[in-house]
């Protein structure tokens, strides 16, 4: 505790303090211009009901061609798959619509999906944002509303 | 769209070995935002598809080289485990890092494996290059040499899709080669034992849009200047609790931009120990490959003030 106790007080601290603050300073000054200006809905900035369709279809046709994980989708209905994901996709991203499938715990149930499986399928996601030209703040966004879907999905 | 796309059978047998190296290439390329990880080290691979030999872990999750070794940044270590594995693969990396500031110059290299996203073992040695020190002073040996073995655990959580970080526990056993200058500045002791405790997280579109990462460290330490100038000391011989942390934004899955701070033991009478800080940029082209480049204040080392300089490391992983 001595030892912790001269450290705190040690006066290298005062001056780490002030970067600490600096940066947040700088921090709040960014994000706070960046809230001045109006902001589109992530749904907009996917391009509505529109771009996600073709982003849906551009990130089925990378699963289908990525053999680390297809075969997890042999007994998938396609179009019933594609319709339920573009309905996903626009009610995460807050848009005009709901979605009608089942819970992704019932889907995945007993499919044992691993953490492997779920970073190939990560990627594939992203490697069809990137298609479609979609800003990293976009697609980060996007990955953001979906990352808490990983609990119901893998080791079901 | 139709069924037959999903229904075709699609064991990897049945590839060709072209097409499997394109979708590998196209994998790394792609590989992810999430990365977010870079600076630390890596999280392991992936084996569980013997194809896919670069890891099933998201790009940048596998940090980059910390200079003992551990998956990290440059200076500080993270909660990552090197290499891109999952819960279910071993992978590793390897790597070489070089410091040159007003007076010294510290060349780093080593290799890390993980298990199972679980455990990682690491190895490093780091050379310091003292001949300002050795010169004036008329001794034979231009260098202070350390190796390192680490051991890191992870505990709990998960540096991208868990609401708390990724927590580990690490453990490094430094053994200091050139005792003897360190012991004529009354360092206690040539080898010790560091332990640490490492949170990570990353935060998708955490600012402004771009993925935010925080990394913050507990370390128990005695050691002085990192251990190249030994263990303990006349002014204190225990550990000390110090704080290390790193905070970094990705650009994009390919480029994080950051700073790193890490406080010291202040041991020695001889000399004032200052704490680390550098501000980086890292570069994760795949997953085989990350380079950081830092501007880096190392302060006063061995009584010589303002030690800043630049700092470059390469990185491969497995």
């Amino acid at each position: 505790m001595t030892t912790l106790a001269k450290n705190i007080t040690h006066n290298r601290y005062s001056g780490l303090f002030q970067r600490l603050l600096a940066s947040a300073s700088l921090i709040f000054f960014i994000t706070g211009c960046t809230t001045l200006v109006p902001s589109m809905s992530l749904y907009e900035e996917l391009g509505e009901k529109q771009g996600i369709t073709t982003l849906v279809d551009r990130f089925i046709e990378e699963i289908a061609a990525d053999e680390r994980i297809v075969n997890h989708f042999r007994e998938t209905n396609a179009e019933r798959f594609r319709s339920k994901l573009i309905e996903q996709f626009c009610v995460l991203s807050s848009g005009p619509c709901e979605y009608t499938g089942k819970s992704m715990l019932v889907i995945h149930g007993g499919l044992n999906i691993s953490e492997a499986d779920f970073n190939a399928l990560v990627e594939d996601l992203i490697s069809a944002m990137e298609q479609q030209a979609l800003k990293t703040s976009t697609q980060n966004k996007l990955l953001k509303q979906l990352a808490p879907l990983r609990a119901q999905i893998i080791y079901q | 769209m139709t069924n037959s796309l999903f229904a075709t059978p699609h064991p990897s047998t049945d590839c060709k070995a072209g097409q499997s190296l394109a979708k590998q290439w196209q994998g790394v390329t792609s590989c992810s935002l999430l990365v977010a990880i870079s600076l630390m080290t890596s999280t392991s691979a992936f084996s569980h598809n013997s194809t896919h030999n670069q890891g099933a872990g998201l790009l940048a999750t596998g940090g980059a080289s910390q200079i003992e070794g551990t998956a990290g940044g440059g200076l500080v270590p993270m909660a990552v485990l090197a290499g891109y594995g999952t819960d279910d693969s071993n992978h590793g990396a390897g790597f070489f890092s070089r410091a040159n500031t007003d007076d010294y110059e510290l060349t780093a290299f080593g290799i890390a494996w993980s298990w199972h996203n679980r455990v990682e073992f690491s190895l490093a040695r780091q050379e310091l290059n003292i001949a300002p020190i050795s010169n004036a002073l008329g001794l034979s040996n231009d260098f202070l040499v350390q190796n390192i073995a680490g051991l890191k655990v992870r505990l709990a959580g998960d540096l991208i899709y868990d609401t708390l970080p990724q927590l580990s526990l690490g453990i490094q056993y430094k053994h200091n080669e050139d005792f003897l200058i360190p012991q004529a500045v009354s360092a206690d002791r040539e080898h010790d034992i560091d332990l640490y405790i490492a949170a990570s997280k990353l935060y998708l579109a955490g600012l402004a849009g771009k993925n935010l990462l925080l990394n913050g460290v507990i370390r128990a330490t005695r050691a002085n200047q990192g251990g190249l100038i030994g263990f303990g000391g006349d002014k204190d011989k225990h550990h000390s609790f110090v704080f290390e942390g790193s905070a970094g934004i990705f650009l994009n899955k390919h480029w994080l931009v950051g700073a790193e701070y890490k406080d010291k033991p202040d041991n020695l009478s001889f000399a004032e120990e200052d704490p680390w800080h550098d501000v980086f940029i890292a570069w994760f082209p795949n997953k085989q490959w990350s380079v950081v480049a830092a501007y880096v204040n190392l302060g006063s080392i061995a009584g010589l003030e303002d030690q800043t300089g630049w700092y470059l490391s390469l990185a491969g992983s497995y």
